[in-house]
């Protein structure tokens, strides 16, 4: 009978993982030749460079691996990457669910702003130890909020997540103007400001080179936590039935409707301790205006990693290196850093559209057969059921 | 029916030796069917038999393996519904395809537009018109009403109205009355025998002997796929073409033995269920289960068995009555209490509510109990207990998988059933609900599971099997219900009913003055 | 925030109401010709919106189409103006070549783009949220990128088209003179906005291609019996609404202001979804909630520029311009949530269809 357990050799454990990483690496190498391609055509618009010429986008890739290939490097990627495996694990944990949380910016900027409140307010009293915990506990709690509100709406009446969670993005962006410029406000700076947290015992603790703050370790922390609630617990084997088939999940005796609220919240506390964590560590005062484009970086990040909190980890350290390499790619070969956003989408482009599995699928001569997935880590949680053990 | 149908002229639609092959099935043999102008011919036979198939060829949404069409004697190829349509050939379904939110002119031109040019509907000329058909043929329709606002009768009316828009020669219409109060079969019938004297041809797919007996000019029988027999109504009576349908009794091939009667166990009292459109299913269900025994509802599929299940088990509420399971009231327990007073369920749409097909198997074995010891402590689960769990019951139900760990969804529909089964099954039941529980899957499959029901039954639990499948009930029940229009009909002794019997009341709901009486009843109860 | 309270217990309420009126109807002029202009990008995408979700598809890639017909539109009028000069500009609505050539590759860019969303969603049957969201990063990305890179080079834009200059006497007919005056005083896309908006609605309740393409949105199996090719109907619709949305795009870079910046859609094919939903998936509907939502931007610029005088003023001031702005969107959350009336999309809407293989 113990040749029925999932029992796993290294061998397969790897092999598996390889299957899991064949259709992000394609979607990858393809859009960095679309990418190349597109540097190509517009090279002559880059200060000292002709048109078409192919020593542009070789530099431009050279100085972007370049630029990561250092220790300088290596500590932005992580640094870049730290919000991003956050945020990421937020929308992750939605998407297992079967919920699209597009308000990841709404989040991420309350949980900023809850952090500096709490800074703000106890930070020159209190000394770092108890300041900075509140502080990130606070900035993840209000991110619970800007979840949990979509959430409820959604399993009382229904109302659609994708555009309650947008639209919250553009209220709680004034709100957040309106918390710097007011609340929040230094009292006699010229311009509106807050305080800075490194004078409130807030700013996190560098440990690592020149940036990396302890808002890496805490990322880092936060993969396996988040992938033990999902894969080992009661709560994590809900959370993924609700999104795989409600009705089953339904007979097995589910709550789906606090499931929705629950799920909701847990991704806006991740999304807000990233703010949270930023601001602490990377940021360290808002000017009015402060904003933050991690809602969508945070969905590539999910995507990428088809909602698996390990693939999260991966994902957001494959985008942070890509910014990381964008600035330095900048300086030296004068390309745009810009580029990375536009790499994103391509990436995903090519890995919605499943190429790997539909040219595969073409060469042996079948139809695609298998089903494009709805959400990504839902159905594909077949993949994610061997990457668990 | 006396009209005069002697052939003089070739048949309107003659289709000769369709063939149809489907994975795993014939679900067309070589059928040979005619159809005369003017005719009213009727197409009896169980669910399955292969009707809805050999219509779908028909209409252009199936291609046939062998045979032909012919159209006024003359071979044609129907390639598309729009095909079907242009030559004159209009399906009114079972299940309506009409738009709800439109009107019920919108719904009929739809398609076929009257235009006042180009561009634009023209709306004056499309009423006119739809209200010179309905008075013609003896109906009163408001063009400008929304489908939705319509009683199922008039919304069938709307989808009859679009085939004479169109004006249809041969209308092909499915279970017509599936769904109609009797009063609203007596008006669609006087509806259909004025279009029969207006030369146009109608297919009357039904398993309503009754209603089949009452309005066609020939009926063909059809079982598994094959024409059976045909019959003119004066020559012909209710029994037979109760026997040509389901065939002589099977075999028994699973030993019942004797089942020991003790209390009842399950006490269904005046159970009333509503459906999701708020129809009344179920008006009232009454019946009991003993322990150690098994009760089969027989019914034709969609006489409120799924409903009055669901009510049972939890996953609907019910609209009154009463359950007793045990001597304890559990009427309105969530499924989660049902399993825990010790009910089992296998639910009939298996993919919906049975199995999480992209979970591992084990996940699926643990669906009900996942939260209790020794699967989990608290919150964390125990991935050890639930993996040997899984593997002891995968040996033990058989079930064919390279591991518990593989998608259920890689396995075969059989296997799928069985982890189902072991996950229900695997436990002491007080009762235990089955929901078509073989439907579609191998013979091998059939066998295993029937094999643990008796041993459930055997072992004492009231088990409540609701079947389609005349045979299973046939061969399996101790007791036999019959279940017509959402009430329990009959009750029949599993051992000396005989099938014909049985299938009689499954297609007429009983006596003709009893049924009648019943659902007239029925007319005053709209939910 | 703590003038509020204060100023408002010193006041009988109506006092405020009747001061309130009396601010609009003195500015009512220059507010209600700023509320139309400002609305009509919202509606734009709104009727891009009402065409794809009436066929039953979900197009939230509004603001990606948009972004990027607002960059191509300025882009290639920057290109035609360094090929063939800025032109002489014609004295009605100072249309010159480059300007109507940037408009017309505006138009393709955004019929191209929903093209690609219609492709991955009807074809590949992706799911169409994250289609639209990857359309929505793509454009921000690329025009982006795009940007950076042409406006190191000090790029001449082709300046903008003017609007229309009413008559003197318009804005002073009584009771109507304002409405007529704030509509005809648009730029060439406005006033074809609302000529569309009349347009679209007749044709979604009256022609037959409505006709249809509601019933595609609503029960695509119900049309494919009758005949209807629901798939290509889909097709053409998702593409010619890009159009639409393009126009949008078009009218921020090319009618309200000459020029471009990153992210110069601030949002509004967002907003331009949530008065689609407002609206009730209807043209008119989607307009008037587009004004409704204008005019709260149009009423916290007033108050901004010409602050009311007296009591009023002192509570306005204590009111922070950004609730203004969020208003639209509490307004639409609210609307969602059902408390003002539940709102019905098109029953098919967002689901992938499959045609019965004819096999």
């Amino acid at each position: 009978m113990s040749h029925l357990r999932s029992q796993r050799t290294a061998g397969e454990a790897i092999g598996s993982s390889l299957k899991l990483l064949a259709e992000p690496a394609a979607a990858f190498a393809l859009a960095l030749l679309v990418g190349g391609i597109g540097i190509l055509l517009f090279s002559g618009l880059v200060p000292g460079h002709k048109p078409f010429d192919i020593g542009l986008p070789i530099d431009a890739y050279a100085a972007l691996i370049g630029g990561v290939a250092s220790f300088d490097g290596l500590t932005a990627t992580l640094v870049y990457a730290t919000p991003l495996v956050l945020a990421g694990l937020g929308v992750a944990v939605g998407f297992k669910a079967g919920l699209f949380n597009i308000g990841g910016r709404g989040q991420f900027l309350m949980g900023a702003v809850g952090a500096m409140a709490v800074a703000t307010a106890i930070g020159a009293q209190a000394g770092a130890w108890v300041t900075i915990p509140l502080a990130l506990l606070a900035g993840g709690l209000l991110g619970g909020v800007a979840g949990f509100v979509p959430g409820l709406l959604k399993a009382t009446s229904g109302a659609h997540e994708v555009v309650t969670t947008i639209m919250l993005n553009y209220i709680l962006v004034f709100v957040t103007y309106w918390a710097i410029s007011g609340p929040l406000a230094l009292p006699r700076a010229p311009q509106p400001i807050t305080a800075d947290t490194g004078n409130l015992h807030a700013s996190l603790p560098i440990l690592i080179g020149r940036d990396g703050n302890l808002g890496i370790f805490i990322a880092l922390a936060a993969v396996p936590i988040m992938w033990f609630l999902l894969y080992r617990t009661t709560i994590g084997f809900e959370i993924r039935a609700a999104g795989a088939n409600p009705d089953a999940a339904r007979y097995g005796g589910m709550k789906t409707r606090q499931l929705i609220v629950m799920t909701m919240s847990l991704a806006g506390f991740m999304c807000g301790l990233a703010g949270a964590v930023t601001l602490l560590g990377v940021v360290h005062q808002m000017a009015p205006g402060y904003d933050t484009t991690i809602g969508f970086d945070a969905i590539t990040v999910a995507l990428l990693a088809r909602s698996n909190p390990i693939g999260v980890c991966f994902a957001g350290l494959l985008l942070g290196a890509m910014r990381a390499g964008a600035q330095v790619m900048q300086i030296r070969a004068g390309v745009p850093a810009e580029l990375v956003d536009a790499l994103q989408a391509i990436i995903l482009l090519f890995l919605v559209i499943n190429v790997l599995r539909r040219f595969l699928a073409r060469r042996s001569g079948r139809r695609p057969s298998l089903p494009v997935p709805a959400l990504p880590g839902t159905v594909d949680a077949t993949l994610d059921a061997e990457a668990a053990q | 029916m006396t009209r005069d149908l002697t052939p003089a002229t070739p048949p309107a639609l003659e289709m000769r030796g369709i063939t149809k092959r489907y994975p795993g099935v014939i679900a067309n043999d070589h059928i040979d069917l005619d159809v005369r102008r003017g005719e009213i011919h009727a197409l009896l036979g169980e669910n399955g038999a292969g009707k809805t198939t050999l219509m779908n060829v028909l209409y252009g949404l199936a291609r046939p393996d062998e045979g032909q069409i012919l159209l006024d004697g003359k071979p044609v190829t129907i390639a598309s519904p729009a095909d079907a349509i242009a030559r004159g050939i209009t399906m009114v379904h079972q299940h309506f395809m009409l738009v709800p939110v439109l009107t019920v002119a919108d719904n009929v031109i739809l398609g076929a537009e009257t235009m006042s040019n180009r561009v634009f509907v023209d709306r004056r000329e499309a009423n006119r018109r739809i209200a010179e058909l309905a008075a013609r043929f003896g109906f009163e329709l408001d063009p400008e009403a929304k489908v939705a606002s319509l009683s199922v009768g008039q919304q069938q009316r709307v989808e009859i109205l679009k085939a004479l828009y169109r004006d249809a020669q041969i209308l092909v219409l499915d279970e017509p009355t599936a769904v109609l109060t009797p009063q609203e079969t007596e008006e669609v019938f006087a509806l259909l025998r004025r279009l029969a004297d207006d030369g146009r041809s109608i297919i009357f797919i039904s398993h309503k002997l009754y209603e089949v007996l009452e309005v066609a000019d020939r009926i063909t029988v059809i079982r598994r796929g094959r024409v059976i027999g045909e019959r003119l109504p004066s020559a012909t009576t209710e029994g037979e073409l109760a026997e040509l349908m389901v065939g002589r009794a099977v075999e028994l091939t699973a030993d019942r033995g004797v089942s020991h009667v003790a209390e009842p166990m399950l006490l269904v009292e005046k159970l009333r269920v509503t459906d999701d459109r708020r129809h009344e299913v179920v008006p009232e269900a009454t019946f009991q289960i003993h322990a150690g025994e098994i009760l089969g509802i027989a019914g034709v599929a969609g006489n409120g068995q799924d409903e009055l299940v669901e009510a049972i088990i939890g996953l609907r509420k019910p609209g009154g009555g009463k359950v007793t399971l045990g001597g304890r009231d559990v009427t309105g327990f969530s499924p989660r209490r049902m399993n825990e007073a010790g009910t089992g369920y296998v639910p009939g749409d298996r993919h919906r509510f049975g199995l999480i097909l992209q979970f591992p198997i084990y996940d699926n074995l643990v669906l009900t109990s996942y939260y209790r010891r020794p699967f989990a402590r608290g919150i964390l689960r125990n991935d050890r207990a639930i993996q040997s769990s899984a593997a002891e019951q995968v040996d033990k139900y058989d079930i064919r998988t390279p591991g518990v760990g593989a998608a259920t969804a890689t396995l075969s529909g059989g296997n799928q059933q069985k982890v189902i089964v072991a996950r229900e099954f695997d436990r002491p039941l007080k009762l235990l609900v089955l929901d078509q529980p073989t439907r579609g899957l191998d013979v091998g499959s059939i066998e295993f599971i029937h094999r643990q029901i008796i041993a459930k039954r055997d072992a004492g639990t009231a088990v409540l099997l609701v079947s389609a499948e005349l045979d299973e009930v046939m061969e399996m029940s101790d007791r036999i219900a019959v279940m017509y229009r959402g009430r329990i009909v009959a009750e029949l002794d599993g051992r000396t009913a005989s099938k014909s019997e049985v299938g009689l009341y499954m297609a007429t709901g009983g006596h003709d003055s009893e049924a009648v009486a019943a659902s007239a009843a029925d007319e005053g109860k709209k939910a | 925030m703590s003038g509020i309270p204060e100023a408002l217990s010193a006041l009988p309420a109506i006092g405020l109401v009747f001061q309130f009126i009396g601010y609009i109807i003195a500015n009512l002029t220059i507010m209600s010709h700023t509320t139309v202009a400002v609305a009509i990008p919202i509606t734009l995408a709104a009727l891009c919106g009402v065409m794809c979700e009436r066929s039953g598809v979900v197009n939230i890639g509004l603001e990606g189409i948009m972004l990027v017909a607002a960059f191509v539109g300025w882009m290639v009028g920057v290109v035609c103006v360094g090929i063939l000069g800025p032109g002489d500009p014609l004295p009605f609505f100072g249309v010159t070549a480059p300007l109507l050539i940037g408009l017309v590759a505006a138009i393709i860019s955004g019929m191209l783009i929903s093209l690609l969303h219609a492709w991955l969603s009807i074809s590949l049957r992706i799911d169409q949220i994250i289609s639209g969201t990857i359309i929505n990063i793509g454009a921000a990305g690329i025009t982006g990128y795009m940007y950076s890179l042409v406006s190191g080079l000090s790029p001449v834009g082709a300046g903008a088209f003017t609007q229309y200059q009413v008559p003197q006497g318009v804005a002073d007919i009584p009771i109507v003179g304002w409405l007529i005056n704030a509509i005809l005083s648009q730029g060439p896309i406005g006033l074809t906005c609302v000529v569309i908006v009349i347009f679209l609605q007749i044709m979604l309740f009256r022609a037959r291609w409505g006709l249809r393409t509601r019933a595609a949105g609503e029960h695509p199996r119900a049309a494919e019996t009758v005949g209807i090719d629901v798939i290509r109907l889909r097709y053409k619709n998702v593409v010619m609404s890009g159009a639409l949305a393009a126009l949008g795009g078009a009218w921020l870079s090319m009618e309200s202001v000459g020029n471009f910046n990153a992210g110069i859609t601030q949002g509004r094919g967002f907003i331009g979804l949530a008065a689609m939903i407002v609206g009730r998936w209807t043209p008119i509907g989607a307009f008037g909630a587009a004004l409704l939502f204008a005019s709260a931007t149009a009423l916290s610029n007033s108050i901004t520029i010409s602050p009311p005088a007296g009591d009023l003023g002192s509570v306005m001031a204590n009111v922070p311009g950004e609730f203004w702005e969020a208003l639209p969107y509490i307004i639409t959350i609210v609307v969602l949530a059902g408390l003002i009336g539940r709102s019905i999309a098109p029953a098919a809407d967002g689901q992938p269809y499959e045609r019965e293989s004819a096999s």
